[in-house]
C-alpha cells in the first residue's frame, strides 16, 4: 500500500531504492570479574588500536573525498581516544577493581558525556555525542559486536536510520546510497551539510521513519518536497523518474554553468550575484557560481543579542566575507533597522507607521555613535576584499552627502592612526524610495551606483503595505509604474558611466529577467540556489532582442499585461 | 615550574576546533602541562580536560607547564593559542 510521509528537505534531488535500515545493535555492558587485570588492560589496549586505525581511515578519507575542515571532526575524536584523562581512569579501573574493560570504558565514558550534557551550551552538549560515537567504537570491538558500517553497503540502497552520526555519513558512498532518511535532525545538522556536500538527496527530521520502513521496501525520497513515499504504484513510480530526469538533466545544465561568466546570446556580459545574511552563506554563494554578493544584510550580525556587536566583531565577520570571496565585489548594506526591526537593546518609541517611521539610514543618522562603529569596521575589512558599501532607505541627496561625509571622516580618522582601508570602496545607495528612484539622474552624480530594493520600491510606490494580505493585489513588480521607475534608475546611472544592479526578489524572477536586461540592468543579486538557473535563462537571451521590446512594455496598461506578454513574446 | 597567562580573544571561547589543535601539539612534551580557569585545573594534554572547562570568550586562563621541556612546552601553547586565534 502507497503511504506517504514528510520530513525537512535537507538536500535536493530525487531517489528511488530499496530500504535498508541502518541500525545500532545493543551494545549490552555487564559488570564482571577478571582474573588477570594485565590481560585486560591488553584487550582494552587492542581495542583502541583497531579504533584509532578505522577513524585514521575515515580521517583519511574524508579530507580527499570532502574537506579537510570536515575532517578535523575526526581529528578531534582521535584525541578522544588517546586522552590521558579517559584512557588512564579505565586501565586505573580495570586494574584496581578487576573488572572488565567494558564496564569501565562505559562507567568512565558515561562520567564524560554526563558532564557534557550537563553545560548550559549547545555548542559543548552536542560534544557529548562525538564521545558517544568514539565509546561506541571501542566498546563494539571489545564485545565483538559488528557495527553496520554504511561503508560496506555495496548495492542501491536508501538508508532508513534514527539519526547518522558524522562517522556514518562520510563513510556513505553515493554510487550506492542514493539517498538517506532520518527520524531526527534539522537542516542544519551535520549530516544534512554532509549531503549537500555530496550531492545526496537527503530528508531528515521525519520523525516515524524507523517505525513504519522495513528493509527492503520500495521508497521515493524527494529532497525537493521533503516528501518520502513508501510501496508507490507504477504510475507514481513513472512520475517520480519523470521528475528526476528532468531535475538531473537541469542540474548537469546548470553544473556547467558554475564558473562560466553571464553572458547573452549577443555577448552581452551581466553579474549574478547573492543576497546574503550571515558570513556562513558565502559559501553557498560560491558553490553555486556566484559572481558577487549584491547585498550583505548586516543586520543580522545585530540581532539575537543583548548588546551592539563590537567593532572587533563586525570586523570579523565583514573580514570573513570579504576574505572568502577573494577579490570578487561584495556590496555591504548598513544597518537597516528600526520599524518593524527591532532590537531588544534599543528601545525605540513605538510608532503608529513603522515602514514610513525612523528606519535604516534615517535611524544610523539620528545615532551617528552607532553607525560610526559599522564603518570603521567596515573601513578596516575594506584591505581584504572588494568592498562596497550601500545604505539603505535614501530618501535625499542630503542624507547620502551626510552618510558619505561620515565614511570619509572616520577613513581619515583610521589613516591618522595608521590603520590601512582600501583606497577603491565604491559608495552607493538602495533605491527603494520612489523620490529616490524619480531623482536618480541627481544622485547619479554622486553615488559610485545604485541597487533597486524592490520590495520596499513596489510598496512605496503602490502605497500598499505588502505585510497586508488585503491590499496583497498591490504587490505587482511588472507594473508599468514600477518598470518606468526601473528604467529612470538604469539610464540615470549609465549616462554618468555608473552601474544598477537589484537586490529585490524580482532580480531572479523568471520573467523580469528578460526585462531587466533589455532595460540594461548590469548586476542581479538573489538568492544563492537561483543563481545557476537565472545564468541558464541569460545564457538563451539576446540583450538587443530584449531591448527592443522595452517600449511597448512600458506603455502597457497593467502587470498582467506585462507578465503575459514577456511569457508569450520574450 | 613556568606558568603563562592568556585572555582567551576567540569568539567561540576554547572551541573543539582549536582546542583539539592545542592538544594534539602537546603529546610530545614529558612535562605535566595544567590548564587552570576559574580556580578549576586540568590536563591540558586532555581534549575532554580542556573542553570540560568551557572557557567563554574573554577567560583568562593560566597555563603551567612542570618538568625537564617545561619551557619549550609553554613557548608550545603560546605558539598555538596564537596561531589558532584563541588569543593574542
Amino acid at each position: 500500500m502507497k503511504k506517504t510521509l514528510s520530513g525537512i528537505a535537507a538536500s535536493n534531488g530525487i531517489a528511488i531504492a530499496k530500504a535498508f535500515r541502518l541500525e545500532n545493535p545493543e551494545l549490552n555492558v555487564e559488570k564482571s570479574t577478571v582474573t588477570d587485570a594485565a590481560q585486560e588492560v591488553a584487550r582494552f589496549e587492542a581495542a583502541l588500536n583497531q579504533s584509532t586505525s578505522e577513524l585514521e581511515a575515515i580521517k583519511e578519507r574524508t579530507a580527499k573525498q570532502i574537506s579537510d575542515k570536515e575532517a578535523a571532526i575526526f581529528g578531534a575524536h582521535l584525541l578522544v581516544l588517546s586522552d590521558p584523562e579517559l584512557v588512564g581512569p579505565i586501565k586505573e579501573k580495570i586494574e584496581t577493581e578487576q573488572t572488565n574493560a567494558e564496564y569501565a570504558l562505559q562507567e568512565t565514558a558515561n562520567m564524560f558525556i554526563q558532564m557534557f550534557e550537563a553545560m548550559d551550551n549547545d555548542y559543548m552538549k552536542e560534544r557529548a555525542a562525538d564521545i558517544r560515537d568514539v565509546t561506541k567504537r571501542v566498546l563494539s570491538h571489545l564485545l565483538g559486536v559488528t557495527i553496520q558500517s554504511p561503508s560496506m553497503i555495496s548495492e542501491e540502497v536508501i538508508i532508513i536510520a534514527e539519526d547518522l552520526t558524522p562517522s556514518d555519513t562520510v563513510q556513505l558512498d553515493p554510487s550506492f546510497v542514493k539517498a538517506f532518511i532520518t527520524d531526527i535532525g534539522g537542516r542544519t545538522s551535520h549530516s544534512a551539510i554532509l549531503a549537500r556536500t555530496l550531492e545526496i538527496p537527503a530528508v531528515v527530521g521525519a520523525k516515524e521513519v524507523m517505525a513504519s520502513i522495513e528493509n527492503g521496501t520500495l521508497v521515493i525520497v524527494d529532497g525537493l518536497d521533503g516528501h518520502i513515499i513508501l510501496d508507490p504504484d507504477s504510475e507514481t513510480v513513472a512520475e517520480y523518474e519523470e521528475k528526476k530526469a528532468q531535475y538531473d538533466r537541469q542540474k548537469a545544465e546548470w553544473a556547467k554553468l558554475k564558473n562560466e561568466p553571464t553572458v547573452t546570446t549577443d555577448g552581452h556580459a551581466v553579474e549574478l550575484g547573492a543576497n546574503i545574511g550571515t558570513p556562513k552563506d558565502t559559501a553557498g554563494v560560491l558553490e553555486n557560481g556566484g559572481e558577487a554578493i549584491g547585498l550583505y544584510r548586516t543586520e543580522f550580525l545585530y540581532m539575537g543579542r543583548d548588546q551592539f556587536p563590537t567593532e572587533d566583531e563586525q570586523y570579523e565577520a565583514y573580514s570573513s566575507v570579504l576574505k572568502a570571496m577573494e577579490g570578487k565585489p561584495t556590496v555591504v548594506r548598513t544597518l537597516d533597522i528600526g520599524g518593524d526591526k527591532e532590537l531588544s537593546y534599543l528601545q525605540l518609541p513605538k510608532e503608529l507607521n513603522p515602514f514610513l517611521g525612523l528606519r535604516a539610514i534615517r535611524l544610523c543618522l539620528e545615532m551617528p555613535d552607532m553607525f560610526r562603529t559599522q564603518l570603521r569596521a567596515l573601513l578596516r575589512a575594506s584591505v581584504h576584499g572588494n568592498l562596497k558599501i550601500m545604505f539603505p532607505m535614501i530618501a535625499t541627496l542630503d542624507e547620502f552627502r551626510q552618510a558619505k561625509a561620515l565614511v570619509e571622516d572616520e577613513k581619515a580618522k583610521l589613516q591618522t592612526e595608521g590603520i590601512d582601508v582600501s583606497d577603491s570602496i565604491e559608495i552607493g545607495i538602495m533605491v527603494e524610495i520612489p523620490s529616490t528612484a524619480v531623482m536618480a539622474d541627481t544622485f547619479a552624480k554622486e553615488v559610485d551606483f545604485f541597487s533597486i530594493g524592490t520590495n520596499d520600491l513596489i510598496q512605496y510606490t503602490m502605497a500598499a503595505d505588502r505585510m497586508n494580505e488585503n491590499v496583497s493585489y498591490l504587490y505587482q513588480p511588472f507594473n508599468p509604474a514600477i518598470l518606468r521607475l526601473v528604467k529612470m534608475v538604469i539610464d540615470a546611472s549609465h549616462r554618468e558611466g555608473k552601474w544598477t544592479g537589484m537586490c529585490g526578489e524580482m532580480a531572479g524572477d523568471e520573467i523580469a529577467i528578460p526585462i531587466l536586461l533589455g532595460l540594461g540592468l548590469d548586476e542581479f543579486s538573489m538568492s544563492a540556489s537561483s543563481i545557476l538557473k537565472a545564468r541558464s535563462q541569460i545564457g538563451k537571451l539576446s540583450k538587443a532582442e530584449m531591448a527592443t521590446h522595452i517600449d511597448r512594455i512600458l506603455a502597457m496598461d497593467t502587470s498582467a499585461e506585462v507578465a503575459d506578454y514577456v511569457k508569450a513574446n520574450m | 615550574m613556568v606558568e603563562k597567562q592568556f585572555t582567551i580573544t576567540d569568539e567561540a571561547g576554547i572551541h573543539a576546533r582549536p582546542a583539539s589543535a592545542l592538544v594534539g601539539s602537546l603529546s610530545k612534551f614529558k612535562s605535566d602541562i595544567t590548564l587552570e580557569h576559574k580556580g578549576k585545573k586540568v590536563n591540558l594534554k586532555s581534549i575532554l580536560g580542556v573542553m570540560s572547562l568551557g572557557v567563554a570568550s574573554g577567560s583568562t586562563v593560566t597555563v603551567a607547564a612542570n618538568g625537564e621541556d617545561e619551557e619549550e612546552a609553554l613557548a608550545q601553547v603560546s605558539q598555538v593559542m596564537a596561531s589558532e586565534g584563541l588569543s593574542n
